[in-house]
């Protein structure tokens, strides 16, 4: 007989002779296209309505020609000129001739935009002085800086040469609450501007003490979902669900009736003495607002994930355990608990993805100090501050990526269960 | 070894009773008593409560009414971490996330045993099984009769002196099944242990076990050695639920100490030995195991009552020859013939007379 398993793979050969390879692959391709097109109409939805306005947003984030396209002399000044601490006199030249045309094209706040973004406050400087360029006399640098001091300052030149490239990592510096100094050098803004990675770090504990309560509330009933028996589970998946069928704003209306300074919970409280009319707590419109009624939103999405997972531990495991002299703590933290790690990590890692993008209920029910940086977003978004929007959830997106990596990592996506 | 009085029994139920619903009993007042060392098989068909039983001696569920007594004293309020029984499940319950290794060192890690006791302790159970090698496997990367091996050798490692074992070879294949019944057997003589065994496969309980406890019905109906089972079922239930089985119903003719007469409802005399029969008159279904007919006159006692019987087929089973005969208006009427050179081969058609011993025929209460 012939070795053929010592002899190298590719000699195997069909009855005709030809190789092995090339005959099944053939027999397969007609599969793949047929499952191919199959799969077309929804890889064109998911491409239209996921993939091309996620590359914009990102895209974005990174594109802001508000100045590059509104100030040609500027621009070709910049990339004629290196940086220099003593601005010329021609510079200023090429930025009357640019604001004269800005005037002409009402296109200075697009200009000022851009700049305002890391130099606040220019958006009225690029205004105003557009509306005094006509009738600006040389030297074109004493009369601007006549016009506003601001026209002498090292950073708006920074900035403004940052900006004579539509393509700029500006809005990622902004933030991490970084800005640029006379010598275009990386510094972090004053202490009473940091505003954006401090709400990254609180969204972020917050997502966490949201999906460890989420956890807690959640394991004994995905238990009990697994448990008990059809007719009763069924009725206690029905009350899981209910938050589903019900209206996302009807559900937080609730909490704030229950929990706001003349609700339910401080009159019984004061009704029973525990404290008086004036020692009413506040628990909504604050963070501790947002921490009560996001797991509440959130909690089905960390049962189904337990639920799916329990449902499968056979019984015969724990009491195996416990035949085999386990007490019934032992049984749960060395058989029991260890089984439901993959749901434990799927419904947290669902639930933490989820509240760090959450936005209704932290703008509902969280006040001032509740809010999320997906609020932030929407603030600038509001503002059509679409690039600063879009740094913003790009980051929040990288972020939820290395979740997904990490999980991979230490768990396995094969293993992620969702119900 | 077998306990005759509930005193020195090392394992006893005593008027055990369980429902589940508050409406129906699925044990029966159950009395059993297990002496020490003892294999004792639990057999029925689905549903007659041998895992019921089983399940409140290890002490995962518990009894309605009655005691469950180990080693003289009650276990009715003992949880079952503290009751020291080894257990074998079907599914084998080998814990997913755990080593081999890691599984049989868990019942002595919660017991606060030191590592390299443990270590020990492993070591032979595992070699017991000749499974040593296999320590740092996961189950998942084990064969089913391999499993089998670890469940077995984690039930035995912290020493228990009673197991039990609810149908641990019923995802075995046959070979496999036999080769396990054997080592199972042999664990069980050289250990000294009691064991408990479940299973509804009537030839691993007669092969393996000291006494089998037939259940039907919530209800102990036979507790007998094997060759007893077999060969003297006390009621119909028994007799047709152990090994194959020829009933021929009809009244008692003649009754003379157990020597009975029996008319069948064709008219027929045939001779039986009574065995739950009271009276003259009564009704009866006579049982008959295959290989206890005969048709050859010189292999009948002299002058046994013999009838008429005809061939409908004879089906070539290898070691045995089965042929299914009419007789007496029934047509699933069984003998087996050994196949050797020279028996005489029956064709289909034939008209032969059967007979058998008296104490072949058992004459029963009909169910
Ligand atoms: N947890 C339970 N709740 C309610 N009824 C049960 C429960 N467990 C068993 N039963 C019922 O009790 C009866 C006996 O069940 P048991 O499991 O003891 O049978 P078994 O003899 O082991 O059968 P099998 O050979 O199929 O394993 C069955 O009718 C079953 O439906
Ligand atoms: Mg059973």
């Amino acid at each position: 007989m012939v070795d053929v398993t010592s002899s190298a793979p590719d000699l195997l050969r069909t009855a005709d002779g030809r190789p092995l390879k090339a005959a099944l692959a053939a027999a397969q391709r007609k599969a793949k296209w047929r499952a191919f097109f199959l799969v077309l109409p929804l890889l064109a939805f998911v491409v239209l309505t996921f993939i091309v306005p996620i590359l914009k947003m990102l895209e974005r984030s990174v594109n802001h020609d508000g100045f590059s396209s509104n100030a040609p002399a500027m621009v070709a000044w910049f990339n004629a000129n290196p940086a220099t601490a003593d601005i010329p006199e021609e510079a200023y030249a090429a930025l009357v001739t640019d604001l004269k045309q800005m005037q002409k094209d009402k296109t200075a706040g697009a200009a000022g935009t851009r700049i305002n973004y890391t130099v606040p406050g220019t958006i009225s400087v690029f205004k105003s002085a557009a509306r005094a360029a006509e009738k600006m006399t040389p030297p074109y640098k004493d009369a601007l800086i006549a016009s506003n001091k601001m026209w002498a300052d090292p950073l708006v030149w920074v900035a403004m040469r940052n900006a004579s490239s539509a393509y700029t990592s500006d809005f990622y510096m902004v933030s991490a609450d970084l800005k640029r100094d006379a010598a275009d050098n990386l510094v972090r803004v004053e202490d009473n501007q940091r505003i954006y990675v401090y709400l990254f770090a609180k969204t972020f504990v917050l997502s966490i003490v949201i999906t460890v309560a989420c956890l807690l509330l959640a394991f004994p009933i995905a238990h009990l979902l697994a448990v008990l028996p059809m007719a009763k589970s069924n009725l206690l998946m029905i009350l899981v669900l209910l938050p589903f069928w019900t209206s996302l704003l009807v559900r937080t209306s609730s909490w704030i009736a229950i929990l706001q300074e003349q609700g339910i919970i401080n009159d019984l409280m004061v009704w029973i003495g525990a404290y008086g009319e004036d020692g009413r707590i506040r628990m909504i419109y604050n963070q501790t607002g947002t921490i009560i009624v996001m797991p509440h939103i959130l909690l089905p999405f960390m049962v189904l994930p337990l639920y799916s997972v329990m449902r499968v531990i056979p019984p015969s495991y724990a009491r195996a355990a416990r035949s085999l002299g386990a007490t019934s703590w032992t049984t749960f933290r060395r058989i029991y608990l260890p089984q439901t790690l993959p749901g434990i990590a799927a419904g947290s890692l669902l639930v933490f993805i989820l509240a760090v993008g959450y936005y209704i209920t932290p703008a509902l029910v969280g006040g001032a100090d509740g809010q999320l940086i997906s609020n932030l977003i929407s603030f600038h978004m509001n503002k059509a501050n679409w690039s600063m929007a879009a740094a913003l959830a790009a980051i929040l997106l990288a972020a939820v990526l290395i979740l997904y990596w990490l999980y991979d990592r230490l768990i396995g996506i094969d293993r992620l269960k969702l119900g | 070894m077998v306990a005759t009085s509930p005193n020195d029994a090392f394992v006893a139920f005593e008027h055990v009773q369980k429902s589940y619903d508050g409406v129906s009993l699925v044990v029966k007042d159950l009395n059993l008593s297990i002496g020490k060392g003892e294999f004792l098989t639990m057999l029925g068909p689905s549903g007659s409560g041998k895992t019921t039983c089983l399940m409140m001696l290890a002490g995962f569920e518990t009894a309605t009414h009655g005691r469950i007594m180990l080693d003289g004293t009650n276990i009715n309020e003992v949880p079952p971490h503290k009751r020291g029984i080894g257990m074998v499940f079907q599914n084998y319950a080998l814990f997913p996330h755990m080593t081999v290794g890691e599984n049989l060192s868990f019942p002595l890690e919660v017991r606060g045993m030191s590592k390299s006791d443990r270590e020990a302790k492993v070591k032979r159970a595992l070699d017991m099984v000749q499974m040593y090698s296999f320590i740092n496997r996961r189950p998942a990367q084990l064969s089913g009769g391999q499993q089998q091996r670890i469940a077995l050798a984690r039930a035995l490692v912290f020493d228990p002196s009673l197991v039990l074992m609810d149908e641990p070879l019923g995802a075995l294949d046959k070979q496999l099944r036999e080769h396990m019944q054997f080592e199972i057997k042999h664990l069980h003589e050289s250990l000294g242990i009691t064991v408990v065994y479940v299973t509804h496969d009537q030839g691993e309980a007669l092969t393996m076990s000291d006494r089998v406890a037939v259940f039907n019905d919530g209800r102990i109906q036979q507790l007998a050695t094997p060759s007893d089972l077999y060969e003297r079922p006390d009621n119909s239930f028994v007799a047709q639920f152990i090994g194959e089985n020829n009933k021929l119903p009809g009244t008692i003719e003649e009754l003379n100490g157990d020597k009975a007469l029996v008319r069948l409802a064709t008219g027929e005399l045939i001779d039986a030995t009574a065995v739950n029969i009271k009276e003259k008159g009564q009704q009866t279904l006579v049982s008959i195991r295959p290989e206890r007919v005969e048709f050859k006159p010189e292999m009948m006692p002299a002058g046994a009552h013999t009838i008429d019987a005809e061939v409908i087929e004879v089906i070539y089973m290898g070691d045995i020859l089965r042929a299914v005969l009419r007789v007496a208006g029934s047509n699933d009427f069984v003998m087996k013939m050994r196949n050797t050179l020279s028996q005489t081969r029956l064709t289909a058609g034939q008209k032969i007379k059967v007979g058998w011993h008296p104490q072949d025929a058992r004459a029963l209460d009909p169910m």
